[in-house]
């Protein structure tokens, strides 16, 4: 070459943030992962959208064509309206029981000093970690026919329920896997929240009660939101839970999926039905992002 | 100082036992010395643990989840480490589309991941390999650490680095020396919390494990459904058990509540 | 030639001009402060010297060779970082052996300079520990030490002291002269803080709005401020608006309201619209028919070592400082009359950038 410019001569790392140099090195250190993912999530989703349109031979058991009926299926078929339907019922009560249980719980615990918070913090959240098949697994037993909760109803004189495969069961247990996604953005907010605040609201003479409707629960409001819809979202698409507690008759989208797939093998009816739980899912999360970055970091800095 | 009335505390006393219930009893059956199902209240026996031992399909649906956990992990954080330098340091074109898409497993259901997975092998013909497996579980774990890291290198002063540089170190230098011992805590915080996403996962791995790649969930679930024995509780306390080893060196090595709650 | 100098130094981001034509001479030795607001470019220019932005057109050359376009890490500066920068997974000794080591230098020659280097900025005690078991004093030495160790032809210190409470900022101003004095490397620091800059530089050099206004000893600057700016900038001032009246060789009469105020500047025209600037120490209360102007006490300020008085007066409101001797103040409310010398009367050409107001005080 024979002129140089200077400002096309690469800056020294260490230089302004971000960086602009020229844009090899960030596509270098992105490329790899850049690659699995397109590989492994865009590729896959996009096929699977494909298959969802493609027709289905009980007989022969193959796919091709092009065809609605699978979302057409979804929306007339009484079947999958109900399993939607019950599927968004016990999504909602578990979201909201998360709400009344998950809120208090946040609260309570800020208001500890250690290190009783960080252990019960940690009680709370660690359970997270651990597999849910054995989380359900425990639902089981405690719910099960000698287990103790039939043991205390039959010791009160309630005697012996039928607890297992019904909603209740799958509503608590989910309540059980879901309470930390609600615990962590409550309390992330309540974090953020100058103690000195609801002290000032007292000093006008609030009541607590006052003081906690209409100044801390304003302010945590956003992080009841984004727990819900974590919630809703997570229990909307739970597999093992339904799946081990529910029993044969009490499916939900994500069994009723698994069945397509691995016992009718009809593919294409499976990935409609991954597809509408997929678009509902970001639809929600899209929503939320939208009134949740707008408005409130807005009102709230 | 507590400033939790006596309701308060009753409340929260409820909600730590509701928590703790179920993995609880399940630590306590797994003793028993009966046949069935039951608490251990005629003395206390490990024939169950023994017989997880010399169960071949749990014994290998064991190391079947620890390899693929101890490798998904390993090459999430190998490829997340650059990632999230490119993500956080750098203007390019695409960083945002980039940064939603490394991100967007957390947001896609596990179920809708595992059929699409499930679909891609099926085309390319890779179904039941291990090797795609652990591709499969690379991409739902990477964003767990991709958080952890970018929280670490955009909260990292790059005077540090600055300074490094004028004392005379070169780039290769700087990183070596400095800026990746100062994000790993963000680097074995984000291993660990791969490793525990990828040991546990189900609901992906149920679609796309084939009867020799069979992971331990996965197993438990197959077994969970078909019959239910003491055995399922022995496993299941083990579980419970190598998770509070991991949870007590995920707290070492970098606060849970850091990971859980995200930064301060 | 000068050891370090900078040649019409400039940098662009975009359509915005954060450092403009920039000049400046260092010589061997000498310590030099640039001074301004927050935005001014002095820590861009800063930055082009060590070498993390890049220059957008000029030249930057130490000891007679050209480094405007050498890295950063070929340049062997030492640099004193606001936030300190040191390495927080590393003991103090390491932070400090750190530089030694990337010049190769052997293992047996590092240790003794590093503890030399430690021992001058009086933290030889400290070597084992890391930097969060040490004050911000301390860590602020070891900063100093990590860049000195290396030998720099040039050290650069960025705000050095600002991250310091006031005491404390005040006992490290003199330590770092007392250092630099020393070791006697040229140095060039960079800070929003005139007080710092007056007592620890050999020369200030104030930048606005990414220029050089006013290169001067800080005496110099204090006492002939070449804008109006900076006489706001540097210290308090009262400035008064007025026209020229008469005009000698060697004065002027310039009329402030209605009173004539006699100047020793030379070469104004009559008519002219000027500004004068009056440092409030150098106005002094006199009884009320003893002084150039009579007013009244309007409030008092009590500073310990002085009095603020603000005196309203014809000219509107003035600040005075008298020292604290001992004697009686004027009460609150009391007629005063003020009275000064023509030669501390400094005139700035045209009309002031905006009403002066006593309350507004520019600090950074």
């Amino acid at each position: 070459m024979s002129t140089t410019l200077p400002d096309a001569a690469p800056a020294s790392p260490g230089g302004e943030t971000p960086e602009r140099r020229f844009p090899s090195a960030p596509l270098f250190l992105s490329g790899p992962a850049a690659l699995l993912f397109a590989a492994l999530v865009l590729t896959p989703l996009f096929l699977t959208a494909l298959l969802s349109f493609n027709q289905f031979d009980y007989a022969t058991g193959r796919t091709g064509g092009f065809t609605l009926e699978h979302y057409l299926a979804v929306v007339t078929d009484e079947y999958y309206l109900e399993i939607f339907l019950r599927t968004f019922r016990i999504s909602a009560l578990a979201t909201a029981i998360c709400v009344v249980i998950g809120v208090p719980e946040a609260y309570i615990l800020s208001r500890m000093s250690n290190p009783w918070r960080s252990i019960f913090l940690l009680v709370i959240l660690a359970p997270l970690l651990v597999s849910v098949v054995v989380r359900a697994f425990g639902w089981s037993m405690l719910l099960g026919p000698e287990g103790p909760v039939n043991g205390a109803l039959i010791a009160l004189g309630i005697g012996r329920m039928k607890l297992l495969y019904s909603e209740g069961t799958v509503v608590v247990a989910l309540v059980h896997v879901m309470l930390p996604f609600m615990v962590i953005p409550v309390w992330t907010s309540l974090q953020k929240l100058d103690p000195a605040v609801e002290q000032a609201a007292l000093s006008f003479g609030a009541s607590r009660a006052t003081a906690i409707v209409r100044v801390v629960a304003p302010q945590i409001l956003p992080g009841i939101l984004s727990g819900s819809l974590i919630v809703f979202g997570l229990s909307a698409s739970a597999f093992a839970i339904p799946g081990l507690l529910g029993g044969r008759r009490l499916k939900m989208v994500a069994t009723v999926v698994y069945d397509q797939y691995l016992s009718d093998l009809n593919w294409p009816m499976g990935a409609a039905v991954a597809v509408i739980l997929l678009a509902a899912n970001l639809i929600i999360m899209l929503t939320y992002h939208r009134m949740v970055e707008g408005h409130y970091r807005r009102r709230l800095g | 100082m507590t400033r939790n009335g006596p309701v308060a505390l009753f409340f929260h006393a409820l909600v730590v036992i509701f928590m703790l219930a179920p993995l609880v009893i399940v630590c306590l059956v797994a003793f028993t010395p009966e046949n069935t199902l039951s608490l251990p209240t005629r003395g206390f026996s490990l024939r169950w643990f023994e017989a997880v031992f010399h169960h071949p399909d749990f014994v290998q649906s064991f190391w079947n989840s620890l390899w693929l956990a101890v490798l998904s992990a390993t090459l999430a954080v190998a490829l997340a480490v650059p990632a999230s330098l490119a993500i956080t340091r750098y203007e390019f074109p695409g960083r945002g589309f980039l940064n939603a898409l490394f991100l967007s497993p957390l947001i896609i259901p596990h179920l809708v991941l595992g059929v699409a997975m499930l679909r891609l092998f099926a085309v390319v013909g890779a179904a039941g390999s291990f090797g795609w497996l652990v591709a499969a579980h690379m991409v739902i774990v990477t964003p767990y650490v991709m958080r952890l890291l970018i929280a670490a290198i955009s909260g990292f002063d790059r005077s540090v680095e600055q300074a490094a540089f004028s004392l005379g170190a070169s780039e290769a230098t700087v990183f070596r020396r400095v800026t990746l011992p100062m994000i790993l805590p963000g680097v074995t915080g984000g291993w660990l919390i791969a490793f525990i996403n990828s040991f546990d996962e189900l609901t992906m791995s149920i679609f796309i494990t084939s009867p020799s790649t069979v992971t331990l969930p996965v197993r438990m679930y197959m077994y969970a459904t078909e019959s239910i024995d003491p055995m399922m509780a022995a496993v299941s306390a083990l579980i419970i058990g190598i998770t509070a080893v991991a949870v007590l060196l995920l707290d070492r090595v970098y606060g849970l509540d850091r990971i859980l709650v995200g930064q301060q | 030639m000068s050891f370090l100098e900078l040649k019409n130094i400039t940098k662009r981001y975009g359509p915005m001009t954060a450092v403009g034509d920039v000049s400046l001479s260092v010589e061997k030795g000498e310590f030099v402060s640039l001074l301004g607001p927050s935005g001014c470019g002095k820590t861009t220019t800063l930055q082009m010297i060590a070498g993390f932005v890049e220059p957008s057109a000029g030249t930057i050359r130490l000891d007679g060779r050209d480094i405007t376009r050498a890295k950063a890490n070929s340049r062997g500066l030492g640099i004193v970082f606001q936030s300190y920068a040191l390495f927080p997974h590393m003991t103090v000794f390491d932070n400090v052996s750190f530089g030694l080591e990337m010049q190769r230098v052997p293992k047996g020659e590092r240790k003794p300079r590093v503890e030399e280097a430690l021992s001058l900025v009086h933290l030889a005690p400290y070597a084992k520990r890391y930097p969060r078991e040490l004050s911000g004093g301390q860590r602020q030495r070891v900063a100093l030490a990590r860049a000195l160790v290396i030998r720099p032809p040039v050290l650069l210190l960025d705000e050095p002291l600002s991250n310091l409470d006031a005491k404390l900022r005040e006992a490290m101003q003199f330590e770092l002269r007392e250092i630099q004095r020393k070791v006697g490397t040229t140095t060039v620091m960079v800070t929003h803080d005139q007080a710092e800059a007056f007592s620890i530089s050999d020369r200030v050099v104030v930048m606005e709005a990414g220029r050089i206004t006013q290169i001067d000893q800080p005496y110099r600057i204090y006492e002939h401020p070449e804008t109006e700016f900076i006489s706001r900038f540097v210290g308090k001032t009262n400035l008064l608006p007025g026209k020229v009246a008469t005009a000698t060789g060697a004065g002027a009469t310039v009329s402030l309201a209605g009173i004539a105020v006699p100047v020793e500047t030379a070469g104004l025209s009559v008519g002219e619209t000027v500004t004068l600037c009056i440092r409030p120490e150098k106005l002094h209360l006199t009884a009320p028919s003893g002084g150039l102007l009579t007013g009244r006490v309007a409030d008092r300020f009590f500073l310990g070592s002085q009095w603020l008085y603000h005196i309203d007066g014809p000219l509107g409101t003035l600040m005075v400082v008298t020292p604290n001797d001992g004697s009686t103040p004027a009460e609150q409310g009391a007629p005063v009359g003020l009275e000064w010398s023509p030669s501390v009367v400094r005139v700035h050409r045209g009309a002031m950038a905006e009403a002066p107001d006593v309350a507004l005080e520019v600090t950074g």
